[in-house]
């Protein structure tokens, strides 16, 4: 697979027509409403989107007003990817009948961590086994949002939601996130690649790139959100940034199975030591608050060991181990 | 009682939204609301590109970066991350 080497301009990119409207009702300050925004201004050409259940697809169509300047169809939490698949087959077959007025046409299928880690996760392996030629954008916000909070197989460790709340014993949930990144890249797929809505430059050129890949291609955005994680709605990107600093999401893209670190993580690679406690990102999330009672301390050194842990591995992956 | 009934072709296409979500202006869901100082803008574009709701507009003739307060919800991003500290949120509707 050849990698792009478009290079978006800030100026060149606020000038391209928004696809993904104003009027959505998304909350203020939503995160998956900036990778939304950033994705769809990525694309090449004509584009069709399709959509599982969450919150994206609730704030963005409420009968009858759409936010999508491009076909889109929406589905049921499970299936987008099997959506997608068909979409796409369904070109194909129009091309090979020469009734396809177009050169090419670009599927995405978008999907919360809900629709992705649990519910979705047997459709989208069977999509990218079958090999067919789509993006499949998750859009990360750790919970189901939209049906108020519920744990999901994302949800980190010591998180308090509604299904898995802080009290006097329990520490909020227990187990831990699942690497969702890790289990495509493991499917062999061409293209995989983690960004954060923080470095927009990032998540567009990677965006391009799944949409220019033949195959399937999977791409996992870190996406705060304020409602569920309980801060400021002006914390965001700030949040979004701080996930990258203290490296529990780390940026990185895997092209044929081949581990790459993003320049974002990767001076955290050369330079351990500006690497950021944990701590200070989880002081900033009232989901956590729980933690910094002195029984519950010992679980923020859990967490920061995990962190280390999946972080040290990626590191070998991307033949970036610390001692060289 | 059966004539009253309308039949599947009478009956609009199930779920399909045409209205453009544009029509319907999230504006006033906000408690604060950006000002924006063009003095001190440096035009880096960072705005436009962070904000969930498309409210910040680069206007290309003249240069300059507008607020779209029909569908600004007041977040407060904008204001949070400008480097040149060019964005201040104030109350709306004044003290």
């Amino acid at each position: 697979m050849t990698t792009t080497s478009w290079k978006p301009t800030a100026k060149e990119i606020v000038e391209k027509a928004e696809l993904f409207t104003s009027g959505h009702r998304a909350c203020a300050g939503c995160g998956p409403a900036i990778a939304l925004r950033q994705v769809m201004k990525a694309t090449r050409g004509p584009t069709i989107v399709t959509n599982a259940t969450g919150c994206m697809e609730v704030v963005s169509t409420i009968y009858p007003y759409t936010a999508w300047k491009v076909p889109w169809i929406h589905t049921a939490f499970e299936n987008v990817a099997a959506n997608a698949s068909g979409i796409e087959a369904a070109l194909k077959a129009m091309k090979r009948k020469g009734r396809l007025a177009h050169e090419n046409i670009d599927v995405i299928a978008f999907a919360g961590d809900g629709g992705t880690f649990d519910i979705g996760i047997q459709a989208l392996s069977g999509a990218v086994e079958r090999g067919h030629d789509f993006l499949y954008v998750l859009y990360d916000n750790e919970a189901y949002m939209n049906t108020g909070i519920q744990r999901s197989g994302s949800t980190p460790h010591g998180a308090s939601t509604t299904t898995s709340p802080a009290g006097r014993v329990i520490p909020g949930k227990l187990q831990y996130k699942k690497p969702i990144a890790d289990i495509m890249v493991a499917h062999e797929i061409p293209y995989v690649a983690t960004a954060s809505i923080a470095y927009w430059q990032d998540l567009l050129v990677k965006a391009r790139r799944g949409l220019e890949t033949e195959g399937p291609a999977f791409m996992h955005i870190f996406t705060p959100c304020p409602r569920g994680w309980r801060y400021d709605t002006s914390k965001t990107i700030e949040i979004a940034r701080l996930g990258v600093e203290t490296c529990i999401f780390p940026l990185w893209e895997t092209i044929d199975g081949e581990y790459n670190l993003s320049p974002q993580s990767k001076i955290f690679a050369l330079k351990p030591e500006r690497k950021k406690k944990i701590s200070g990102y989880l002081k900033m999330q009232r989901r956590f608050k729980h933690l910094f009672r002195p029984k519950f301390k010992h679980v923020i050194d859990e967490i920061q060991h995990r962190v280390d842990e999946r972080w040290n591995r990626l590191l070998k992956r991307c033949n970036m181990t610390q001692s060289d | 009682m059966n004539k009253t009934l309308k039949g599947w072709k009478d009956i609009p296409i199930a779920g399909v939204c045409w209205k453009p979500a544009t029509q319907y202006l999230t504006g006033d869901w906000k408690t604060f609301k950006p000002i924006h100082d063009a003095e001190k803008c440096t035009k880096c574009l960072l705005c436009p590109m962070i904000c969930p709701d498309s409210a910040i507009k680069w206007n290309q003739t003249n240069e300059e970066i507008e607020f779209d307060y029909d569908f600004c919800k007041g977040c407060g991003i904008c204001a949070n991350e400008c480097p040149a500290d060019a964005i201040k949120m104030v109350r709306e509707g004044g003290e």
